[in-house]
């Protein structure tokens, strides 16, 4: 089991503002023309009464660095994404978001041992009201668990 | 209007435009994941692709644009999406869905769809998502 010692383990939070900029510049890059997303008049007679978030937007917080724990810098697999949220998420927003080291757990797949990584994001509201949570399933192949000597 | 679906229906499926390499740049930097994988072709061959492939995010991303014509009414409230296939440049994907079911919470009407991103007849990602319809006016 890799990184077993950090399992549990989380970063500190991190504050995040959501900027409007942002939010459009990442509308654009994922091809989404909705005004909902870039127009502040249409968002404001919304019933949302604020331009909103896509909802894949929480990729771009600032989740904070688990202390110690080193990923290889390269040849790591996304397997899985997983989001659920309480509200959508809209421009103005401040949330405190962190990371934790959920799971690890290893597989044997066909090309060898497969490391299993499950990392779970979250973003609450400045009051502590968990906004979102998502989880990442990071695979790493025997190829790279032998780079990291695991 | 506020839209209602039965089980079984389907979404509209779309057909993206060929994915290029401005698309990934601008995805690298409208979400700050500049994992050289996706730019470039150097790294890519590194890493032993056969070139530089979409960020597994940005198929996320263009499943979730079904649902992009409903945002009036209502949120994405999960998204859930598993990864099956690389996808390189000049690729052409599809999108589309299904509703599997439909639910009444204290929120709205929740409808969960089964959703995939295909190129010809392989699907390079496929996923869940539950899609809330508020339930107050109209």
């Amino acid at each position: 089991m890799l990184y077993a010692e950090f399992v549990g383990a989380s970063s500190e939070p991190v504050r995040n503002l959501i900027e409007r900029g942002a939010v459009r510049r990442f509308a654009e890059a994922i091809a989404d023309p909705n005004p909902l997303y870039a127009d502040g008049e249409v968002a404001e007679k919304s019933r949302y009464g604020r331009l909103l978030a896509p909802p894949t937007f929480p990729r771009t917080f600032d989740y904070g660095r688990i202390e110690g724990l080193e990923l290889p810098s390269a040849g790591l697999i996304h397997g899985e994404f997983r989001i659920s949220y309480e509200r959508p998420l809209l421009v103005g927003d401040e949330l405190l978001c962190r990371v934790e080291l959920k799971e690890s757990y290893d597989k044997q797949g066909r090309g060898g041992l497969l490391g299993f990584l499950v990392f779970e994001r979250t973003g609450e509201s400045l009051g502590g009201e968990r906004l979102f949570t998502a989880d990442d399933v990071v695979v790493v192949t025997e190829a790279v668990r032998r780079g990291i000597g695991a | 209007m506020k839209p209602r679906w039965e089980v079984g229906d389907e979404l509209d499926e779309r057909t993206l435009p060929p994915l290029d390499r401005m698309r990934l740049i601008k995805y690298a930097g409208a979400s700050g994941d500049f994992n050289p994988i996706h730019l470039i072709d150097e790294a890519a061959a590194e890493a032993g692709l056969p070139g530089i492939i979409a960020h597994g995010m940005l198929m996320v991303a263009s499943m979730g644009l079904l649902f992009s014509g409903y945002l009036e009414h209502g949120y994405v409230k999960t998204f859930r999406s598993r990864f099956s296939g690389m996808v390189f440049l000049g690729d052409v994907l599809r999108v589309g869905g299904r509703a599997g079911g439909v639910e009444e919470t204290d929120e709205g009407r929740l409808y969960a769809f089964e959703v995939y991103a295909r190129r010809g007849e392989e699907t390079v990602a496929s996923g869940e998502v539950g899609f809330l319809i508020y339930e107050d006016h109209g």
